[in-house]
């Protein structure tokens, strides 16, 4: 039922007036819900129930892959495709195979987390309709956001907009949706 | 919060002067890069900077197409500046991490204000150590043939070998820094973006941004990671300076063949990166007008970890004497007792006034409040922490087991250049950064803001 | 040579830099190209990729050492010592090794010069054939030819033909470091002069006048070999070496008691030892001359009394004397006719010097001789030579009696022409060429035909001519194939003359006793100048001061502490009136009395190499004091000259690296050597299997002498570069096999010892432990292999070998030149700049003997393969073999009680261990 309509948005000045809109909207049966803020607000996410994030995970398997692969690396150098004897010391000589297979366990746990971070947060996305939000530039300066989406069973641009105006926000103003067109 | 408000009450100063709100704390640091013209000290700045970087060029250009004959090594000294350099460059690198990792993990607000040049100086110092190893090779451009990969010759790294872990654990540490000073960057990239005017500003910060829009779902992910990060960073710091300590550890060398050598070496880098912080901070912060948000505690709280640090390194260097002695092994203690009535003497006691005598002045509150006496004793220790490393690497190599093959080392003025055009470097690469990106995190900033007051008016 | 100028022009600098910015961060230097001498006809025999070998011999002042050359597809590359020649038994001398770098030396002398102007051999023959020269019309009158010693029968049959033809011509000759006072000392003692052969093999008591016949007497590898076979402690006998010496020589620390004096001291200590034989004992006399009067009349017949020719003849009589009495003559020491025409006074260079300046010589012939620079001051040679109408040099390089005589015509190196030497006990070797003159180069023997006018002018005629007579026309072709295939010239070492044991000489006027003395001494690697163009030589450290090339004034540390001076500062030698600035370099043991100056440096005119190097000591040597003079005064001088040594500390600092005891010791405890905590010391790694060959190596340093034969042998074998000095002070110099020397007991005259250290091939190396890329490995023979194209010189693998035998390529030290690189081993790659370099138990030698012996399927004989160190030692000090088989040489040495690892308590299992010194010192010193 959206019509060309991303959503409705709420532009608040304090992260507490932010946290009561968005309890405030959650207890009046909004489910679709988006807060833009300039920094990470804590109990946002709360408030906003959003699902535990998988980044640990990923990060976790990132490394145990990074530190696998370099074992296994030194271990079938040393001793299947090139033995040699270096030193009198053993083919398999694990001790000095460790300091590598740390620091690779590191990087690979790393570049997972960050790279999973940005997976799972669709970025790099440059053109988004929220962008187009009149005033959206000061999200990342000194406003608070919370967006009601079209989607939601409850929106009604008319009586969503007269609900939200009861929140006392800075300002109301609607986000077209002809950003995600365009972006796709 | 309430742990933060804590904090603010149990130290002196705040951490924040002044009354600040999201926008004015936005506005003033991001005008640093947006709107503020660079002064005459920036520029002259600037120019020495590029002189010295030239200089660097010059030196290693000379370099490859002689040899490293041009610098002082020789048999049996065949590490001298090159190795020096590169020990106490990584080093340096160790005090970024530690602040933005290890503090962060630690809830320490007071990082907030400081980790971001933290950060830069860990990466351009790491860049810059990463450079002299393979500056010191005899034939430079095979340096890659420390890493695997798969090549015609069917040969692989010798996995045994020190060098082959130094490669690992710098590529690891310089990546995870990167990484961790972009990932902090993120929201601040959007900000410039945001409140860019010029046209290429817009679109250089927003392709850097990468269309970062401040969602909440974002933001939780990111603080995740953020948090991974540092916690994955807080053992590589460690690990990385152990292992350039095995470098010489491994080695049967008197002087070098030592157990203690890791914690040493890694309480050395920090003292080091401590200092070199403050050596920068207190120039950064009167120049670009920033005493409110690096204040004095800051200062008081870095000299402290500074004094810290310096108290294990005496230690360290307390052990190491004694061991030599209690080892009962004769080339260990005619190495000490060359090393303090020996040829470089003293660089020993030098070490000793600058590394465990001078920090001592900080126990003194005076001192510490005093923003030019802490930059003087910083210097000093930078100073101290090089021969340090240099004292290690050439007075252990210049007398080791067999008298015939003693020797000795005199540098170059190429070795000088080599060094001079390194810090030339490093300073450049860290004014850019200055000019062209926030040297303050002003996410966190904002939310430092908003913990310890919570009100925006 | 490699010498980088110290400071860099701006122009150099900017090249240097245009080049590497355009050359990027891509490869900036290529391995350097090696260059062929082009190959067209194959001799005989010849298999490409293998190396023949061809016996000839090298001459030094006229005495033929007998050789090996290694030729590799007809270049002359690498020279052994002759097992077959008397003077050699498969050894050499390190100047030997060196001269193969002279025969390839691009700076020698490539074509007639007249007046300095490049002229041809057409107009040269023109010259010295010219009829209106007035001698040829007066029988030879104002003709003079100057040579050094002639010891070849060719060449002296040439001489008597020409002065048969040209009665009144007469031959000079002329040896800086010659042996007048032996045949004069024989004259006294004997009534004529003869040549005297020792046999330290069969001596129990041998005492040294000042003799260094380790290393200057002719005959020294002989000597050398035959001394050290004397003294095998596990023989149970051992002979005993007194020494009475100014300057510490090789002799002087082979002694088991050496005792410094004045160089005119000698002559006293002669005549004391003289005087006690009958049995006169006081106890005012020293202890050494007590010891060693004592000694000598318990070995009557087995002790050997000698003086070495910087000795005036009466202490050479005195000698003999002495031998006599002790009924040496014929035992220890005999007598043969030298063979050579003994140059009466009137032929000496005095004379000709002489007749110079009186005008009488028209026309003079210079042989292979450097007057200018060598002659005694006093003959003032410069300004009597231009009184010489017609003046010609005949030499190998353009030296400075070349830049001054009117013609200098290039000489053939040994190595490029026919003709005959004689060895220092008459055993005579037949030189034949290894290659065409690469220069243009004609011999002596050439010039002589052309003087003469004789029907043929080539060497090769010359020679044959005279073994016709000597061979007989029957078996001529037979006995000449023998004797150059084998050689030496069977049957041709000389008898012993019958002596009858001469009285006491008449005592010779005293010294003034309070006087300094100069004492002059060959140089010990460039001799007396004339091979100042060596590198290899130059670069050679001096045995006992490890300084490299440059000489200095050699005084003792009291004399250094009168004067205020310390190494490296400036003083002044004045005697009788002539005046000399040098360094000073302090060497423990020398006598206080005397100021030692090696000769050899200070030469103008010896190429890039040679040249302005060290100090003239001939500027203050007089015809009349030829090897020492009285009333010498010293003066300290501003300033400094820096020295180059390789070797800053000689204490031990009480770390047992040279592990020594007395005879007396070893017999009550053989193992003195052997320490309880390096005997089986644990390891945490499971052994790598060594079957298959072994390849181990030990160093006896009873039996070492410190010559530094093996380190130039190894030079010329592995194609190691030369530095050059100022990289020398820098502490790069290349030398796989150093040999070090350490001093024990009191500094005034302490004792040395020896130590050749070569890798030590550690079966736990740490070098191989910490190189990242493989380039430091193990073979699986147990050899530690450095791998130069894969090395990228972290130079980690040097910092960690405790031995330091590890050598790196600062900057490119290889030269690229045809000649150098025609020189060059082929088996051995050439090393680039910034490479790791290192011993690897010549690797290039073992290889091959292993393939061919799989190839017959047997396995390497003990002593098949033999590394350039251990070939060329006098006094096989090195055992090289196969640890693997039980039968092997080296593995006996390993199992002898005085075996110890060098630093074995590191663990680093090394497989070159040495052999602990044994020293038979006199008992009254024990107790």
């Amino acid at each position: 039922m959206s019509s060309g309509n991303y959503g409705l948005m709420a532009e608040f000045g304090s992260t507490e007036a932010l946290l009561a809109a968005v309890h405030a909207a959650r207890a009046h049966g909004y489910r679709h819900l988006e807060a833009y803020t300039p920094f990470s607000v804590p109990g946002l996410p709360e408030a906003l129930e959003l699902p535990r994030d998988r980044v640990a995970l990923i990060t976790l398997l990132g490394g145990l892959f990074g530190g696998a692969g370099a074992f296994f690396m030194q271990w079938y150098a040393a001793v299947i495709d090139y033995p040699i004897n270096s030193g009198g010391r053993p083919l398999n000589s694990w001790p000095a195979f460790i300091p590598a297979t740390f620091e690779l366990a590191v990087l690979g746990a790393a570049l997972a987390g960050f790279g999973g971070m940005l997976v799972l947060n669709g970025l790099p996305r440059l053109r988004h309709p929220v962008f187009d939000t009149p005033d959206f530039h000061l999200a990342s300066r000194n406003r608070f956001f919370l967006c009601v989406r079209a989607e939601d069973p409850l929106f009604d641009s008319e009586r969503t907009r007269a609900w939200l105006a009861t929140l006392a926000p800075v300002g109301i103003v609607q986000t077209p949706a002809t950003g995600t067109e365009r972006a796709r | 919060m309430s742990d933060a408000s804590q904090a603010m009450t149990a130290a002196g100063s705040p951490l924040l002067r002044g009354a600040y709100t999201y926008a004015s704390i936005t506005d003033k640091i991001a005008d640093l890069v947006l709107a503020r013209r660079s002064g005459r000290a920036f520029w002259t700045a600037l120019l020495i900077a590029g002189a010295f970087t030239l200089l660097f060029i010059v030196a290693v250009s000379y370099l490859f197409a002689t040899g490293v004959g041009i610098w002082g090594v020789n048999e049996p000294v065949a590490w001298a500046f090159a190795i020096t350099n590169f020990v106490w460059w990584v080093g340096i690198g160790h005090a970024g991490t530690f602040i933005s990792a290890i503090l962060l993990l630690l809830r320490q607000q007071w990082r907030t204000s400081i980790n971001r040049f933290a950060e830069a100086m860990t990466i351009f110092a790491v860049a810059m150590a990463g450079v002299m190893p393979i500056l010191h090779l005899g034939r430079p451009w095979f340096f890659y043939w420390l890493v695997p990969y798969p090549n015609v010759m069917h040969l692989w790294p010798q996995w045994r070998s020190p060098l082959v872990w130094d490669i690992f654990a710098i590529a690891t540490y310089i990546i995870v820094s990167i990484l961790f000073w972009y990932a902090g960057l993120l929201p601040d990239l959007a900000t410039l973006r945001d409140r860019a005017r010029r046209r290429w500003q817009q679109v250089g910060y927003g392709l850097l941004a990468l269309g970062w829009r401040g969602d909440a779902r974002h933001w939780q992910r990111y603080d995740t990671t953020y948090l991974l990060l540092a916690g994955l960073a807080t053992p590589l710091v460690i690990s990385v300076h152990s292992v350039v300590s095995l470098d010489f550890s491994i080695a049967n060398l008197p002087g070098w063949h030592s157990t203690i050598f890791p914690p040493y070496f890694v309480a050395g880098a920090l003292f080091s990166g401590f200092a070199m912080a403050l050596t920068l901070a207190i120039p950064l912060r009167a120049i670009f007008g920033l005493q409110d948000f690096i204040t004095p505690r800051h200062l008081a709280n870095m000299a402290k970890l500074l004094l810290a640090c310096g108290l294990v390194v005496s230690y360290s260097y307390a052990v190491e004497i004694f061991t030599a002695f209690y080892s009962g092994d004769r080339f260990e203690s005619a190495m000490v007792i060359d090393r303090m009535r020996g040829d470089y003497a003293w660089i020993y006691w030098l070490v000793i006034c600058c590394n465990v005598l001078v920090p001592q002045l900080v126990w003194l509150r005076a001192i510490r409040s005093s923003p030019l006496a802490l930059f003087v004793i910083a210097a000093l220790v930078n100073v101290g922490m090089w021969l340090e490393r240099f004292m290690i690497i050439v007075t252990s190599l210049h007398r080791d087991f067999l008298p015939s093959s003693w020797g000795h080392f005199t540098p170059t003025f190429w070795d000088w250049a080599t060094l001079a055009g390194s810090l030339g470097t490093f300073a450049l690469l860290f004014l850019l950064f200055v000019r062209f990106l926030p040297v303050i995190s002003m996410s966190e900033m904002r939310r430092l803001n908003e913990e310890s007051r919570g009100i925006d008016r | 040579m490699f010498d980088l100028p110290p400071v860099i022009d701006r122009r150099e600098c900017m090249k240097l830099m245009g080049a590497a910015l355009a050359l990027g961060s891509s490869s900036c230097a290529r391995p350097p190209l090696e260059q062929m001498v082009p190959y067209l006809s194959t001799p005989e025999g010849m298999v490409p990729g293998e190396p023949l070998f061809f016996a000839t011999a090298l001459t030094r002042a006229g005495y033929a050492h007998g050789v090996l050359i290694e030729s590799n597809s007809g270049r002359p590359t690498k020279i052994e010592g002759n097992p077959a020649h008397p003077a050699s038994l498969g050894a050499t001398g390190a100047i030997e090794q060196g001269r193969i770098l002279e025969l390839w030396d691009p700076e020698r002398s490539r074509a007639p010069l007249d007046r300095g102007q490049i002229s041809s051999w057409a107009s040269f023959n023109a010259t010295l054939l010219d009829p209106a020269a007035p001698w040829r019309r007066s029988e030879g009158e104002g003709l003079r030819i100057l040579s050094g010693r002639v010891s070849s029968p060719t060449l002296l049959a040439q001489r008597q033909r020409l002065l048969e033809r040209y009665p009144h011509a007469r031959w000079h000759e002329h040896e800086p470091a010659g042996r007048e006072s032996v045949y004069a000392g024989t004259q006294i003692a004997f009534g004529r002069p003869l040549e005297p052969l020792f046999h330290f093999d069969r001596a129990a008591i041998i005492v040294s006048l000042d003799a260094d016949f380790l290393a200057e007497e002719p005959g020294q590898v002989r000597y050398a070999r035959e001394f050290a076979a004397g003294r095998r402690p596990e023989r149970g006998t051992m002979s005993r070496l007194y020494v009475a010496e100014c300057m510490p020589s090789l002799t002087g620390v082979a002694a088991d008691e050496r005792m410094p004096c004045r160089p005119s001291e000698v002559a006293t200590i002669a005549q004391q030892i003289a005087a006690r034989l009958d049995g006169s004992t006081d106890d005012r006399a020293h202890p050494w001359l007590r010891a060693v009067v004592a000694d000598l009349r318990a070995n009557r017949g087995r002790s050997l009394v000698l003086a070495g020719a910087g000795q005036p003849a009466h202490v050479h009589a005195l000698t003999h004397y002495i031998n006599g009495a002790l009924g040496n003559l014929g035992s220890t020491v005999e007598f043969i006719a030298p063979g050579v025409q003994a140059s009466s006074e009137d032929e000496s260079i005095a004379a000709l010097a002489r007749d110079m300046h009186l005008g009488r010589v028209d026309t003079l012939l210079i042989l292979d001789s450097n007057p200018l620079y060598d002659a005694p001051a006093d003959l003032e040679f410069a300004s009597v030579l231009e009184r010489v109408r017609l003046s010609v040099h005949h030499g190998l390089y353009v030296d400075e009696t070349a830049q001054a005589c009117r013609w200098h015509a290039p000489a053939a190196h040994e190595l490029e022409a026919w003709s005959d030497a004689r060895a220092f006990d008459g055993t005579i070797t037949l030189q034949q060429p290894l290659i065409a003159p690469l220069y243009g180069g004609r011999s002596a023997h050439e010039l002589l035909g052309l003087l003469s006018e004789e029907r043929s002018m080539s060497a090769h005629d010359a020679v044959r001519a005279t073994w016709l007579q000597r061979f007989g026309a029957a078996d001529f072709a037979e006995r000449w194939r023998a004797a150059l295939r084998l050689g030496v010239v069977e049957g041709t070492a000389a008898r012993a003359e019958l002596v009858s044991a001469p009285t006491l000489p008449p005592p010779p006027d005293a010294a003034p006793a309070d006087s300094l003395e100069l004492l002059f001494r060959p140089d010990p690697t460039l001799w007396d100048g004339r091979y100042a163009p060596i590198a290899w030589l130059q670069e050679l450290p001096k045995p006992l001061t490890q300084l490299t090339w440059d000489n200095a004034a050699l005084i003792s540390a009291q004399l250094a502490a009168q004067l205020g001076v310390r190494n490296e500062e400036l003083i002044e030698l004045s005697i009788g009136g002539r005046r000399l600035a040098a360094p000073v370099w302090i060497v423990p043991g020398h006598a206080p009395g005397a100021v030692t100056l090696h000769l050899g440096y200070g030469r103008t005119r010896a190429g890039p190499v040679g040249s302005n190097r060290g100090i003239n000591a001939y500027a203050l040597r007089t015809s009349g004091a030829p090897w020492y003079a009285h009333g010498l005064s010293l003066r300290k001088l501003p300033g400094r000259r820096s020295l180059a040594t390789v070797q800053h500390h000689h204490r031990m600092e009480g770390r047992e690296i040279v592990r020594s005891a007395t005879l007396a010791t070893f017999r009550e405890r053989p193992d003195f050597a052997q320490r309880e905590s390096e005997r089986q010391q644990p390891s945490l790694y499971p052994p790598f299997p060594a079957t298959g060959y072994a390849w181990g190596m030990s160093i006896d340093l009873s039996a070492c002498i410190g010559c530094g034969a093996c380190t130039i042998a190894c030079q010329a074998e592995n194609n190691i570069p030369t530095v050059g000095k100022e990289e020398v002070l820098r502490g790069r110099e290349m030398h796989w096999i150093r040999v070090d020397r350490y001093e024990e007991s009191d500094a005034a005259a302490p004792r040395s010892h020896f130590q050749p250290v070569p890798c030590m091939q550690c079966e736990h190396a740490p070098c191989e432990l910490v190189c990242p890329v493989e380039a430091s490995v193990h073979d699986t023979e147990g050899i530690n292999v450095q791998v130069y194209n894969r090395c990228v010189g972290t130079r980690f693998c040097s910092n960690n070998c405790p031995y330091k035998v590890r050598r790196f390529n600062f900057f490119q030290y290889s030269r690229d030149e045809p000649h150098l690189n025609a020189q060059r081993n082929p088996q051995v790659t050439v090393r680039m700049r910034g490479v790791m370099e290192k011993c690897n138990y010549c690797l290039q030698r073992i290889i091959p003997a292993r393939i061919s012996a799989d190839r017959d399927k047997r396995r390497l004989h003990d002593g098949e393969v033999v590394t350039a160190c251990q070939a060329v030692c006098p006094t096989q000090a090195i055992v090289f073999g196969d640890l693997n088989d039980p039968a092997s040489a080296v593995r006996a040495a390993k199992a002898s009680a005085r075996s110890y690892a060098l630093l074995g308590e590191l663990n680093t299992r090394p497989r070159t261990t040495y052999l602990a010194k044994v020293v038979n010192e006199p008992q009254e010193r024990e107790a």
